[in-house]
């Protein structure tokens, strides 16, 4: 290969889509390196604390795609404090000096400021798209310098963010002339916006494709604007109810007649099931259907939608469907890969609303089926089996069993084997999330059979250090581990130090390990950062001088480049 | 595990810690918490009421969880709806309790609906005196009860539906009143 031109070895390096791919490439010799730095234009950062972005940039000069991501993923759940980190900030400032022609800015669990988003805004001039994902700290008046200066956007896609709504009328501040937008995802934000002006640039967008509106989004408005973009194709469709009682559900019929291109739906925030009707015409092309925020539509509505779509791939529901709305979907959805079941009362006080009985149907239902979110009551080792057997694609399996320790109900046995069922028969599994009572037994079987396992969340598991042992020993791809409220201690957490440096991350809370070992790992290994969260709420004599066998409440431990953190919040020691 | 293992398996706890011990009296776990926890709500699964306290628990995103909230409190602001039903009516209606500031403006209002109290003033310590009709309604513990024996306040937040009996059953009520 050092016998081809430079342009050669590129052109054949464009071939590799994955980062996976270009990383390992470039660690075959300089040649190969130089090469592929110079021709990287897609950039993933999975840890904006593992490198600086000047390196990262320096590395990379052709940089025209950034994705990074910031908090560990257990700040979903309120683990992580709230300032910990993860601002966004240091990433676009060095990117304003490095890389002005970057076009695409995707970041997830980060704090992204409106002075961020102003920077974002006004400092490059091909900038395309935007996706911010879990994301907080920012407001409508960052939203209205994006809208005001980025010429030529085509997407703003903000997905499950927590925006404050400082009344600005962000929308209205797209100017007439942008026309180029493909793809805009508001739904996440609480407020009004300005609906004329947001017809009036649906009408003006040729090219949009993709529209998610808000709550505040009526019936009335949505039938102006699928009149006007009728080449749609992913809608999320606002409230669904109408302000008032007009003949909307004709106008509505009509509207979504006309929408031969929609293939991906969601919203429905207070679909009336009056409503519902209007959309059967389309269901029939559907391959997306998110109905996870829609807890007014009941199920026998539910059933009467889902009969239609048989062309379905991915389903987002809430788990008032019940295992007879399952059965329902395992009837009609034979093309069904992803399936997404959410808990409608999210204080799990109210009675079952789905079981072991929907999953297996399901299953047996849907043998394309490869990946799964499931949060249910209860859950039996003879129904993971049969679920295991039915469906050996599994690539993500996440189960919930509301109560943290709820042994299989029939055998009031742990559910090792069960899992055990599914690590075994699913050779490709790369994410699995345990849950239910479970012994060390579990993490025998996944270190013996998950081999391409990457990602490995454990709540409320285990019997002692003996677990996480096997895991950390046998899952040789493991990237991301995430364990709470689990008996591991010291002895498990020094057993493989050397593990860590192949992970991004281990995350550990509410469990045995000590500061004293804590310090003995970050003692042995320099290229991690150890991270202990000490939140204090009342006063602690221990927070002054916590000896080395004081139980640590919160560590994270991630590989880097950098060394500790500078903007590590006082609550965060970094041994 | 056979407590002969655990005996020879290295820790670096303090001397005599178990670590099952341990997890079980640091970590409240949702079978230890009943301080404090609706008891109505222990149905079905162990201490389920409970989960509540147990942080991030279940896992579910901060942003749903906050969506969900949402939409709670707003269909609890935005009114009382009950149903209603009069005897020998072929169907029922429903009512806005909200609507109303107290009792003598329900009755004008379910007049309205119903045509039913053509004359006779209702009064709280009279019963339906010169009407056919009570109105009765349905509480939270599922009994059957005479409108007007508590305060408007207490009344519409123990009303679940409404009945508007007729004749001598109605009687039957007035004569227990």
């Amino acid at each position: 290969m050092t016998y081809f031109p430079d342009e050669v070895v590129e052109h054949i390096f464009d071939f590799l889509s994955s980062h996976r791919d270009r990383n390992n490439v470039s660690t075959v010799c300089k040649a190969w390196y130089l090469v592929e730095q110079l021709s990287r234009l897609r950039v993933f950062v999975g840890n904006c604390y593992a490198v600086r972005p000047e390196r990262v940039m320096a590395r990379f000069p052709g940089m025209k795609c950034l994705t990074v991501k910031g908090k560990p993923h257990f700040a979903d759940f309120n683990l992580v404090p709230h300032d910990w980190g993860g601002d966004a900030l240091p990433w676009i400032e060095t990117a304003a000096r490095c890389c002005p022609g970057l076009e695409e800015l995707r970041l997830k669990r980060m704090v992204v400021s409106d002075e961020s988003l102003e920077l974002l805004a006004r400092a490059f001039p091909n900038f395309k798209s935007l996706v911010l994902i879990s994301c907080e700290g920012f407001s409508t008046d960052g939203l209205a310098e994006i809208a005001t200066h980025c010429r030529g956007l085509r997407e703003l896609d903000l997905q499950e963010n927590e925006v404050e709504d400082h009344g600005r009328q962000w929308l209205s501040c797209f100017p007439d002339s942008c026309t180029s937008l493909v793809s805009l995802n508001f739904a996440c934000l609480k407020g009004e916006v300005n609906t004329s002006a947001l017809e009036r640039l649906v009408a003006r967008c040729q090219n949009l494709r993709c529209l998610k509106l808000n709550r505040a989004i009526s019936i009335e408005s949505l039938i102006k604007i699928l009149a006007r973009a009728p080449n749609l194709v992913e809608l999320g469709t606002g409230s669904f109810t109408a302000d008032h009682r007009t003949e909307a559900y004709q106008n509505l019929l009509n509207a979504f007649y006309k929408c031969n291109s929609i293939r991906n739906l969601s919203g429905f925030w207070d679909a009336a099931p009056r409503y519902l009707q209007a959309i059967y015409s389309i269901c029939s092309s559907l391959t997306v259907l998110n109905l996870s925020y829609a807890p007014a539509i009941q199920v026998n509505d539910l059933i009467k939608m889902i009969r239609h779509c048989f062309k379905l791939q991915k389903l987002w529901v809430l788990d008032s469907i019940g295992d007879k709305g399952l059965a329902a979907v395992a009837c009609a959805c034979k093309e069904l890969q992803e399936l997404r079941v959410f808990p409608s009362d999210v204080y799990g006080t109210g009675i079952a609303a789905v079981t072991e009985e929907g999953l297996v149907a399901i299953s047996s239902g849907c043998p394309k089926l490869n990946s799964l979110l499931y949060f249910c009551h209860q859950m039996t080792n003879a129904a993971l089996i049969t679920v295991a057997k039915n469906c050996p694609h599994f690539t993500r399996f996440r189960l919930c069993i509301l109560d943290p320790v709820k042994p299989d109900p029939i055998s009031n046995e742990p559910l090792d084997e069960g899992f055990g069922a599914i690590v075994k028969s699913c050779k490709d599994l790369k994410r699995l999330s345990l849950s239910g009572l479970l012994t060390d037994k579990v993490f025998l079987y996944i270190g013996m059979y998950a081999s391409r396992l990457e990602m490995l969340s454990i709540a409320f598991a285990g019997e002692s250090d003996k677990g996480m042992v096997y895991v950390l020993n046998g899952c040789k791809n493991l990237k991301k581990l995430e364990i709470r409220d689990s008996p591991f201690g010291d002895a498990a957490l020094l057993e493989n130090v050397g593990k860590y440096e192949t992970m991004r991350s281990l995350w550990m809370s509410s469990c045995d390990v000590t500061q004293g070992g804590c310090k003995a790992l970050a003692a042995k290994m320099p290229r991690l950062n150890v991270e202990v969260i000490n939140e204090r709420e009342e006063s602690d004599e221990m927070v002054e001088n916590p000896s080395d066998m004081h139980r640590v409440e919160k560590m994270y431990v991630y590989r880097t480049l950098t060394g500790p953190r500078d903007d590590a919040p006082d609550f965060v020691w970094t041994f | 595990m056979a407590s002969y293992v655990e005996d020879t398996e290295l820790r670096l706890g303090l001397p005599g810690s178990d670590a099952l011990a341990t997890r079980g009296s640091k970590r409240s776990l949702p079978e230890d918490d009943a301080a404090g926890d609706d008891s109505s709500c222990r149905n079905g699964g162990s201490g389920s009421a409970a989960k509540a306290q147990v942080v991030g628990w279940p896992p579910i995103r901060t942003y749903r969880k906050n969506s969900f909230q949402a939409m709670k409190v707003e269909s609890e602001a935005s009114g009382l709806f009950v149903k209603v039903s009069m005897d020998g009516a072929p169907y029922l209606r429903k009512i806005d309790l909200k609507v109303y500031k107290g009792y003598k403006e329900l009755r004008e209002g379910l007049d309205g609906m119903f045509n039913c109290f053509s004359q006779g003033e209702f009064s709280r310590k009279e019963g339906c005196n010169g009407s056919e009709f009570a109105i009765t309604y349905e509480d939270k513990d599922g009994d059957l009860m005479l409108v007007g024996d508590v305060p408007w306040e207490m009344f519409i937040c123990s009303c679940k539906r409404l009945r508007i009996m007729k004749g001598s059953e109605a009687r039957g009520l007035e004569s227990r009143h």
